[in-house]
């Protein structure tokens, strides 16, 4: 018989053995708090996520690209609503992840904070923005919290096609007319650099990094994973024959990966900080839905209410 | 568990024998892909915009119906015009002229409200209508409308719960769901009108009667209604002309919009 | 992915309580947990159920169940309720030793 063990050394049994944590094992307060804050930010950022793309449904230019692009936006929607339900089973609820996102407590994707303003964009963002979100989720399939990496499975099964369904843009872009291949390259421009900022701070500089890689929430670090994205990629760019804005990237033979410039951190700390080209238009566009969802959502209640 | 996408448009279409009045036939699949497109178009505004995430998938589904819809009938008319149109010519090089769909499809979204009735009328309206159309002696239009009735069923069974709910909810969804009812209608006319070219296909045993589904239609609706203690107002007028091309002003506002990157940049591949 | 509230205390009403969705995704298996979603009466669950987790064919079935109606085992249950069979390895086949002779049994 082993002597009884104490929670906190059942947790870290668990931890070490790459066991998963379920919703009604004990754990320690800073790993829910953390999970919380993760989790909800990750739902977040597929509900904005929803906005710039979302606008471009209607202006689609072919019903095959506006089926697949309703499609992939809904896709987002369903995201979120599975990482909430995820972050639920931490003891939160919807509305008040919604009332901490709307109170700007609560952060999301900077990436959606930047305007969607061509066609190219849309290409560019199922494909770069995407393509960066799947290196980081497929790696999350391994998270510790259950709930939460069994969400990421579904999702990266979901997703598979959202990256391509924005290649395919990019590439129908690129063997087109000489106005459609300015139209990805200037998306291309605009969106490359953000894109490497979604992997966030360098290692050393990250505040919640060490914390949740001794946790296994997070699996791999950031710079890991932003290094993986630019090697994918990269040769992505090229079949496309599109330029990557980087002076500094270049193949390293040593090192076996390409070596890139630095991020501009200001940049990034800005549009974090809530200064971003959208910031407030996506919140405002977000409460006022909620808000005119209101009367619907007492309607339900009350109706609910009268034939219990 | 990897499927592909449900295919639609051109590569989806069986290509099936063009019949004798051949032209007459592509007016009317031309006519039924205008109503979904429309129709599917008005819904994809909800996206990002609904009132919480379980009802944003779900109208984006019924979105997704009408413009799968859409591009099987817009094949169909294609190759029945037989002038090598595909669907994105009909859908994005037409003016509003040119486009035949009801009126109520094609009026903006409005509230949930609105946009819920509106999906209720046209959805009751829609059964039946496919349900008739699946016996149409066209098999490939008739191979369409059952697909389409097992959506439309579907669709129905959501908008007419949604009219329980705003009736029997609170003081503000009554008077917004009866507010939309009083918009709606007026329109709701236009889709029992029957003109000799359907007429001519009836005798064909293509299309089927309009007017013959009007009292099945108002029997439902007003069941509905009664149990949703909505009312349906007393004269209503009727408006109508789309099949025409007489459209209201929206209709042309929907199009800038659906059209904008293919007319900035015309003639191009997408 | 039930709620984390402890059992045995009567959960208050919530606007748009959370419903449990298993879905089955072929004749001869099993309903499976795929999520949940907020709904505010069963039949609305299921209907939002079908929306947001059959969209790619996952399924030809689907439960709901209101997930304050799941009665879970808790951790603390985990030594009384659990612990006590992992010691009886007769219940399994391989308990036992069959002569050469005598396979497939």
């Amino acid at each position: 018989m082993s002597p009884a063990l104490s929670h906190e050394e059942i947790f870290a049994g668990r931890i070490a053995a790459d066991e998963r944590i379920e919703p009604k094992d004990w754990m320690p307060e800073g790993y829910r708090r953390n999970l919380i804050r993760q989790i909800s930010q990750h739902a977040h950022s597929e509900v904005i996520g929803m906005q710039p793309e979302g606008a471009w449904i209607t202006r689609a230019p072919s019903l095959k690209r506006k089926t697949v692009l309703l499609a992939k936006v809904q896709d987002e929607g369903g995201h979120g609503l599975y990482l909430y339900s995820a972050a639920e089973t931490l003891g939160t609820s919807r509305e008040e992840m919604i009332q901490a996102l709307q109170s700007g407590r609560a952060k999301y994707a900077s990436i959606f904070n930047y305007p969607c303003m061509s066609w190219g964009d849309v290409g560019a963002i199922g494909w770069l923005v995407d393509g960066a979100a799947i290196v980081n989720q497929i790696s999350l399939q391994q998270t510790s919290y259950g709930p939460y990496a069994r969400a990421m499975v579904r999702i990266c099964k979901e997703e598979s096609f959202h990256q391509r369904q924005g290649y395919d843009i990019m590439l129908n872009l690129c063997r087109g007319s000489g106005e459609q291949i300015a139209m990805a390259q200037d998306a291309l421009d605009r969106w490359w650099w953000p894109s490497l900022m979604m992997f966030g701070p360098h290692d050393a500089e990250s505040a919640h990094s060490s914390r949740s890689m001794a946790w296994k929430i997070k699996r791999q670090s950031n710079d890991e994973l932003r290094q993986k994205f630019v090697d994918q990629t990269v040769p992505q760019a090229e079949f496309l024959g599109l330029r990557i804005p980087d002076p500094k990237l270049q193949w390293n033979e040593e090192r076996g990966h390409y070596d890139f410039g630095e991020i501009d951190w200001e940049e990034f700390a800005r549009v974090v900080a809530g200064d971003g080209p959208c910031n407030a238009e996506r919140i405002d566009h977000h409460v006022r839905a909620h808000e005119d969802g209101a009367w619907v959502r007492k309607a339900m209640l009350a109706y609910e209410e009268r034939h219990r | 568990m990897s499927r592909r996408l449900p295919t639609a448009g051109p590569q989806g279409a069986r290509p099936h024998a063009i019949p004798r009045n051949g032209s007459d036939l592509c007016v009317l699949t031309t006519r039924l892909a205008d109503d979904a497109l429309i129709l599917g178009q008005r819904l994809s505004e909800w996206c990002s915009n609904a009132p919480f995430l379980e009802e944003e998938l779900a109208l984006a589904n019924t979105a997704l119906d009408c413009l799968g819809r859409a591009r099987f009938l817009y094949a169909r008319a294609g190759m029945l015009e037989g002038k090598g149109r595909d669907e994105d010519d009909f859908a994005f090089a037409r003016g509003p002229e040119a486009f035949a769909n009801l009126l109520i499809c094609e009026l903006p979204r409005g509230d949930f409200a609105f946009t819920l009735v509106r999906q209720f009328l046209f959805d009751s309206f829609d059964v039946l209508y496919l349900r008739a159309l699946a016996d149409s002696t066209d098999d490939a239009l008739a191979g369409i409308a059952a697909k389409a009735l097992k959506e439309a069923d579907y669709h129905l069974r959501r908008s007419q719960s949604w009219m329980l709910r705003f009736g029997q909810g609170t003081e503000e969804s009554h008077r917004r769901a009866q507010l939309a009812i009083s918009a709606l209608a007026p329109y709701t006319g236009e889709m029992f009108e029957m003109d000799v070219l359907e007429a001519r296909l009836l005798t064909d045993g293509i299309a089927p009667d309009r007017a013959a589904l009007k009292t099945p239609w108002q029997i439902r609706l007003s069941e509905t209604l009664s149990e949703a203690h909505l009312s349906w107002p007393e004269s209503c007028g009727n408006i109508s002309g789309g099949r025409a091309g007489r459209h209201t002003r929206h209709l042309e506002a929907l199009l800038d919009e659906m059209q904008a990157v293919t007319r900035e940049m015309p003639g191009l591949s997408w | 992915m039930s709620a984390n509230q402890p059992s045995g205390q009567q959960m208050p009403r919530h606007h748009m309580p959370l419903f449990e969705v298993f879905v089955r995704s072929k004749r001869g298996l099993d309903h499976t947990h795929v999520g949940s979603v907020h709904a505010e009466d069963a039949e609305q669950a299921l209907e939002y159920a079908r929306d947001v987790y059959t969209r790619r064919s996952e399924g030809i079935s689907v439960w709901v169940v209101r997930s304050s109606d799941i009665v879970a085992s808790q951790e603390s249950d985990q030594h009384c309720f659990f612990d006590p069979n992992d010691d009886k390895p007769y219940r399994h086949a391989a308990f036992y030793q069959l002569p050469d002779e005598v396979d497939n049994m």
